[in-house]
């Protein structure tokens, strides 16, 4: 079936290949070194996300043909390759910001599992068969339901992951049995085969509907959009903030490849029928993350209601079902992993040191600690899409697909909720730089490690923000690949 | 290099010197405020530089600086910045006033003072920058730009509700202006430009299409200008800003919108324009009636100044939705002069809330006795403000309604004594209110023991205002230098609207 392993193949899946031998090396390092001296795991971590980005970065790249691999499970195109390295960065940012988690910094099962769900993730990226597909999509998940719930004193997380494993395997038994309809139907599970067998007509338009909408759910669930968003706030605020960050921005961006191939690639000929769908996921989206958002107290939960909200934006890019709408999707999720990862990491270091997520205790933050509040501050604005932040390039993207696709409505409904995300967005920076606060005297020192985290962030996010040709360039053969 | 130091870029990216050395001064709280007036100075500088090669007879964009940027879905965006008569005096007004705004800060402002210069050198960036874009997606840039450290001088410098002014003032702005930059990408896909020129030279969008776009971008421009029944973000946003902020809040920020219907409106949407021209001097007329009716009863000076400032830019949409030379350039001229004296009324209220601590009315009165020369001074500000003759605000206000009696095209319903006849009821309503209020302070005896002891304007408070008051004799009793800066600009823009039939609304 393989026929011969050519080196093309051996690129294609680098990544995945660096990651496990990473994992090895957790696992074992783990079992040699002691207790005490187990702080080198993050390290090692970090240190082989590195390499393996780097490895990716360059010799992983696709040619300008993409082309399917390893039996038609994989393939190897630059939607795979862009967001393999976004899955990476989001990883190892992550990784960063547990270096100053006691609870978690000792132990190996979390770095490992970590890793396994960022496998999974790359492997999500380039599937290109139902059956690696769903395996992919499992490897991410099952490792994330445990992190969820890692910190088993705290009663909040056990619930976390354990809600979150339950909304999982309904929702992922619903998306396989969208999968068994279509195998039914097409009698392949490539991807690309039931495309040219939806495309040849051997598929009843009803039966394909239907597949259509019970994929879609496992796909929601995973974007956390509307009506499969309800997990999303507890789990959010329940799991360790590092995982928080991790599920909000590479989880729910390797769910937007996901949906963004099988939609475009297998869905082709039933468009009208899934814009319309997922027209009405995205309204619901955008005004109920953004209208909810606004009475949230708690930052995660704010985050989280963000996030969801997001989601319905980056949707406006997945309906318009165009190459400018792809390659929104894409630069969308660049811009906006980099962005949330610069939020999340400030209320990791924020709250290791005050001990509260509650926005109210970041009062006087601009007085104890001007560089936090400053990174903040940015990542707000680029999430609020005020130029000159990646945020807004990444709005306006999404808004002229849906404009160029003739969904001005959706764009004029994206624009209004826009507005009401200033204002929670606002809300949040208003405490963190005008309100007076207790300790305003006592300073609020940031790491080194995570300080050079976030500056990282910040540095992309304004670059993505002015000079975007690279990011666009990106972007554009990632969309390129799917038409 | 070359880039940079092209004239117009110079006078927009200039100030991010001073905010680059203000990056680098930790703790050297008095040195940041020199060195955001040299910036700032030198700003000025730049700017007269650039009036000086600045042609007047010369109708069209000037030392244009096009750049490619932005290459994306087929869509050239491109960095450009040019200035011609509709723009040039809005460039002087605010590399004018930001000097005279960062003075004032002089005992205003004592916390956070590096950060205030900051912001206030950012948001000079933004405003030059809005009024010399020529692109579209530039200009809205630059347009956003300007709420971010506006929103911080309002929340950390302001007054006792400045948190809720602060968001009011984003909110309010970017809601409108977030439908402008729908209006742009509409434009940028179907038209294949971002760049003015080039879209203007287009032209040919269907007339129902032209409506959308024309409320779209209108919406943005309203809120900011603000028009009646917009309006309700700038009282409180003026009165809880910092003295310095609301100099430069109703001095150039309020000008942009008036400048967007200037620059864009009328240009882009011509057979719109002409439609509407009539709701949009109702509109205009109510604002400069109910600004006037508003302000009388306000016992709170700043409050006061911030109402009139609805009655005043109603004239300024008045005049430019007369669609005729007299009309525009009026409307032009009175942008600069209403920032003149309004910037000066709200200096002259900061100098006494400085004093008192209180802006009350019936605190005051009899304080011509006190300061005799602050109660000059005030007096020939108060005058300009409501359009004495000889004094700026006349010069402005009667050209624009002049342009009102013979504005609109063939057939429209404009040209009416209505909209002159009614709009000069405001300024009659703008003598009342004026007036009441310096009576109020400055007449009879002095009633509140606390205003006996109140020392007169120092020599900085001076320095603050003079060159104010030279520019409110100057443009009132010899306009022409600054009429023939605007002239042909304004011709050539009215010619546009020569061959065009006024037709009912779709």
């Amino acid at each position: 079936m393989f026929g011969s392993i050519t080196t093309d193949m051996v690129l294609a899946i680098l990544p995945e290949i660096a990651l496990l031998v990473l994992i090895a090396v957790v696992f074992v390092t783990d079992l040699v070194v002691d207790e005490k001296r187990r702080g080198i795991l993050a390290w090692t971590s970090i240190i082989g996300l590195l390499i393996t980005m780097l490895l990716t970065a360059f010799f992983a790249q696709p040619g300008a043909e993409a082309e399917t691999l390893w039996g038609g499970m994989l393939r190897h195109d630059w939607l795979a390759y862009v967001s393999k390295l976004i899955f990476l960065f989001g990883a190892l940012i992550t990784t960063v910001f547990t270096l100053n988690w006691d609870s978690v910094r000792f132990k190996g099962e979390f770095y490992v599992l970590l890793l396994t769900s960022t496998l999974g993730m790359t492997l999500m990226g380039a599937s290109a068969d139902l059956i690696m597909l769903f395996l992919s999509i499992e490897t991410t998940s099952i490792p994330l339901y445990v992190l969820a719930g890692f910190l088993t004193d705290d009663d909040r997380s056990t619930e976390a992951g354990f809600k979150y494993l339950l909304f999982g395997a309904m929702t992922t038994a619903v998306m396989l049995y969208g999968f068994s309809l279509l195998y039914g139907f097409a009698g392949s599970t490539g991807l690309y085969e039931i495309s040219a067998a939806i495309g040849a007509g051997q598929i009843p338009a009803a039966a394909l509907a239907g597949a259509a909408v019970l994929v879609l759910v496992g796909f929601g669930f995973k974007v956390a959009m509307a009506p499969l968003h309800f997990w999303a706030p507890d789990v959010y605020e329940g799991a360790p903030t590092p995982i928080t960050a991790f599920l909000s921005t590479a989880s729910k961006a390797a769910g937007f490849v996901v949906l963004t191939r099988v939609m475009i690639a297998a869905f082709s000929s039933v468009q009208a029928e899934w814009q319309l769908m997922l027209a009405i996921a995205a309204v619901i989206s955008m005004t109920l993350g953004n209208l909810v958002a606004l009475s949230q107290t708690n930052i995660k939960r704010l985050l989280a209601y963000s996030s969801i909200a997001h989601a319905g934006y980056a949707l406006l890019g997945v309906i318009a079902a165009s190459e400018l709408g792809a390659a929104s999707v894409v630069y969308y999720f660049l811009v906006y992993v980099v962005t949330n990862m610069a939020a999340f990491g400030v209320v990791i270091v924020v709250s290791r040191v005050i001990g509260s997520d509650e926005i109210a205790d970041y009062a006087g933050l601009s007085r104890r600690s001007p560089g936090l509040a400053l990174v903040m501050l940015l990542a707000f604005l680029s999430l609020a899409g005020i130029p000159p932040l990646g945020g807004f390039i990444a709005k306006v993207l999404v808004f002229a697909a849906a404009v160029q696709a003739e969904f001005v409505w959706l764009a004029v409904i994206g624009v209004l909720n826009a507005i009401i995300g200033l204002y929670y967005y606002l809300i949040v920076l208003k405490v963190v730089y005008l309100t007076p606060g207790k300790d305003e005297q006592k300073a609020l020192p940031t790491p080194r490690p995570q300080a050079v985290a976030l500056v990282v962030s910040i540095v992309l996010l304004l670059l993505m923000g002015t000079v975007f040709a690279p990011w666009y360039q990106w972007a554009l053969n990632s969309a390129s690949a799917l038409f | 290099m070359d880039f940079l130091l092209q004239p117009l870029n110079l006078v927009i990216f200039f100030p991010l010197l001073g905010v680059l050395a203000l990056l680098f001064l930790k703790e050297r709280e008095s040195l940041a405020r020199w060195v955001s007036l040299i910036t700032a100075l030198i700003t000025f500088g730049i700017s007269l530089w650039v009036l000086g090669l600045f042609d007047a007879a010369n109708p069209d964009l000037q030392l244009t600086v096009v750049r490619d940027w932005i290459q994306v879905a087929g869509w050239n965006i491109r960095y450009a910045v040019g200035v011609d008569g509709l723009s040039i005096l809005l460039v002087l007004l605010t590399t004018f006033l930001t000097p005279i705004a960062i003075l004032s800060t002089w005992r205003a402002v004592e916390d956070r003072v590096r950060d205030f210069q900051l912001f206030f050198l950012l948001l000079e960036v933004g405003m030059l920058g809005v009024f010399l874009a020529q692109e579209l997606f530039l200009f809205y840039i630059f347009w956003e730009f300007t709420l971010v450290p506006m929103y911080f001088l309002i929340g950390i410098w302001g007054g006792p509700k400045r948190m809720y002014a602060a968001i009011k003032f984003f909110l309010y702005t970017m809601a409108g202006s977030i439908l402008m930059l729908l209006a742009i990408l509409w434009l940028g896909i179907n038209q294949g430009s971002f760049y003015l020129p080039d879209l203007i030279a287009i032209g040919g969008i269907p007339a129902d299409i032209q409506y959308w776009l024309f409320i779209a971008f209108a919406a943005a421009f309203a809120i900011k200008v603000p028009m009646w029944p917009l309006h309700s973000w700038l009282p409180d946003a003026h009165v809880q800003a910092p003295t310095a902020g609301s100099v430069i809040l109703a001095g150039v920020l309020l000008k942009m919108g008036t400048y967007g219907f200037l620059r864009f409106n009328l240009q882009l949407f011509p057979q719109t324009s002409v439609q509407l021209a009539p709701v949009m001097g109702v509109l205009a007329v109510i604002g400069i009636i109910y600004g006037a009716i508003v302000s009388y009863p306000q016992s709170d000076v700043k409050k006061l100044v911030a109402y009139s400032s609805i009655s005043h830019l109603g004239f300024v949409v008045l005049g430019l939705f007369a669609l005729n030379q007299q009309g525009i350039s009026g409307a032009i001229l009175q942008m600069v002069n209403h920032g003149i004296s309004t910037g000066a009324l709200f200096l002259i209220v900061g100098f006494i809330y400085e004093r008192r601590h209180t802006r009350e009315m019936d605190e005051f009165g009899g304080l011509w006795k006190v300061m005799p020369v602050y109660a000059v001074l005030t007096l020939i500000v108060a005058l300009s403000s409501m359009g004495l003759p000889g004094l700026n605000g006349f010069v402005g206000e009667f050209t624009i309604l002049l342009g009102a009696w013979g504005g609109g095209v063939a057939n429209g319903p404009y040209g009416s004594y209505l909209f002159a006849g009614l709009a000069a009821v405001g300024v009659i309503l703008a003598a009342v209110y004026m007036l009441f209020m310096f009576q109020k302070l400055f007449l009879g005896p002095v009633t509140n023991k606390k205003n006996e002891g109140l020392k007169d304007l120092s020599a900085r408070e001076l320095a603050i205002l003079i060159p104010l008051l030279v520019l409110i004799f100057w443009i009132g009793l010899y306009p022409q230098p600054f009429f023939a800066l605007i002239g042909p600009a304004v011709a050539k823009l009215t010619a546009s609207f020569s061959g065009i039939a006024y037709l009912p609304i779709p």
